[in-house]
């Protein structure tokens, strides 16, 4: 292990640093070596590893399924295009049990999110030393390998998932309907007078309503895999403490990978299902 | 663990990738879905249409059979009845030519014993003219008795 010299908090700090590239702070563009240069970056800095697995997997998910599309027939379908044809039918029915309005974008979106967030997902089963060490030696300092460990990612798709939400809204119901969505729910009145005293609350609660939604899909992605990936970071604590808590560590690695493949999965899941809610609200007159 | 333009990086690649998978991706794999549900459907519909169809020709092979069974049992029927009516036919032709015959051959006899009679009876006359001349010692005047003969012949 690379780690053998370092102390525990210090192995833990680096598995949970991204390789950050940014303005250092004497003005040149470079690669942080530590959380303080990662923090005078500020915002105009960006992960390099996240970024790279992220999109390398989402260009691994089009590549197989656009192979899969290229060479789809009505015929008998080949291995990958039944293993693709299983995903988007699930994925397809998935989106007609809880998309009741008519939008070609929707099911495309809803398999992006699955399937790309899966594979991220999945990448919290590789053991986390190995692929950091590899990089160690090739001259990487630091390297996360799963991408939703990373809030930028979460919140990255959490913002462009809520930015359809609003588009959606003020295109199906009108800038007035979704004002007025916003404004004279939750507490409704007959009369106008009445209707501008609720307008405050109202609004307040609405607003609170709306902005928890990217919020929360972010963080509960983030929150599940960040847990994850802890969790696999303290067991590969325990390896350095001899063999019997060695040994022990191996058995709790196993075990929770398998149940990480359920995490794995259902988080993507959620992800998705949520989305495809979110915007069939939006889609919707009155809910 | 910092919020920073990875973020607006990550969603311009969502955005990208959800592009590409609603133009290129989902599109041809739904419509094979599609067709091949059609396929398996229109296949489906043909099985049950050959079915039926099969079905169906049996049964008018059966028919077709029973029929034919029907027609050959009439047809020797009739060639049985036309058997007999020839055969009685062929029996009463020649009972009606057996019976030709012995009239014929009847007839025939009947003249031979008139002619014989005949013959017989001028023996006789003869005979007995011959006999008479005998008796009276002197000819007969045949012309002068000739009444007389014919008389005797006559009652012969």
């Amino acid at each position: 292990m690379a780690s053998e010299m370092l102390t525990s908090s210090e192995y833990i700090k680096h598995h949970l640093q991204n390789l950050t590239f940014g303005r250092l702070h004497d003005g040149s563009w470079g690669i942080a070596h530590g959380a303080e240069q990662v923090k005078e970056m500020g915002f105009w800095a960006i992960h390099l590893d996240t970024l790279a697995f992220s999109v390398g997997l989402g260009i691994l998910f089009l590549f197989l399924f656009r192979l899969a599309a290229r060479r789809a027939t009505a015929g008998v379908p080949g291995g990958l295009q039944n293993f693709v044809e299983w995903v988007v039918e699930f994925i397809d029915g998935t989106v007609r049990g809880s998309f009741s309005g008519r939008n070609p974008l929707v099911a495309p979106l809803a398999l992006t999110i699955f399937v790309w967030i899966f594979l991220m997902n999945l990448m919290d089963l590789l053991s986390v030393d190995h692929v950091p060490t590899i990089a160690h030696a090739a001259g990487v300092p630091f390297l996360k390998v799963v991408p939703t460990t990373d809030p930028n990612v979460t919140f990255g798709m959490a913002l462009a998932v809520f930015a359809l939400i609003l588009f959606y809204s003020v295109k199906i119901k009108g800038l007035g309907g979704f004002l007025g969505e916003l404004t004279l729910q939750p507490f409704q009145a007959g009369s106008w007078p009445m209707r501008l005293v609720f307008l405050l609350p109202n609004l307040f609660l609405e607003t609170v309503n709306l902005i928890a939604k990217p919020i929360s899909l972010a963080l509960r992605l983030f929150g599940n895999m960040y847990a994850g990936e802890m969790i696999f970071i303290l067991i590969a604590v325990m390896y350095g403490a001899g063999w019997l808590f060695g040994s022990f560590a191996g058995l709790l690695q196993l075990g929770w990978a398998i149940f990480h493949v359920l995490i794995v999965t259902l988080q993507a899941f959620i992800f998705m299902t949520l989305t495809v809610v979110y915007l069939d609200m939006a889609h919707q007159e009155h809910h | 663990m910092n919020i920073n333009a990875t973020l607006i990086g990550q969603s311009i690649a969502f955005f990208l990738f959800v592009w590409f998978c609603m133009k290129f991706i989902w599109p041809p794999l739904t419509r094979a879905l599609d067709e091949r549900k059609r396929t398996i459907a229109d296949g489906l519909a043909a099985a049950e249409k050959g079915r039926r169809e099969q079905e169906l020709g049996e049964k008018k092979a059966l028919e077709t059979i029973k029929k034919a069974k029907q027609d050959a049992a009439e047809v020797i029927a009739l060639a049985d009845k036309r058997a007999a009516e020839i055969a009685d036919e062929a029996k009463a032709n020649a009972k009606a030519e057996a019976e030709r015959i012995v009239t014929a051959a009847r007839a025939d006899i009947g003249q031979e014993v008139n002619r014989a009679r005949e013959h017989l009876r001028r023996a006789v006359a003869e005979l007995a003219t011959a006999g008479a001349a005998k008796i009276l010692e002197k000819e007969i005047d045949a012309k002068a008795h000739a009444k007389l003969l014919e008389a005797v012949m006559k009652q012969l």
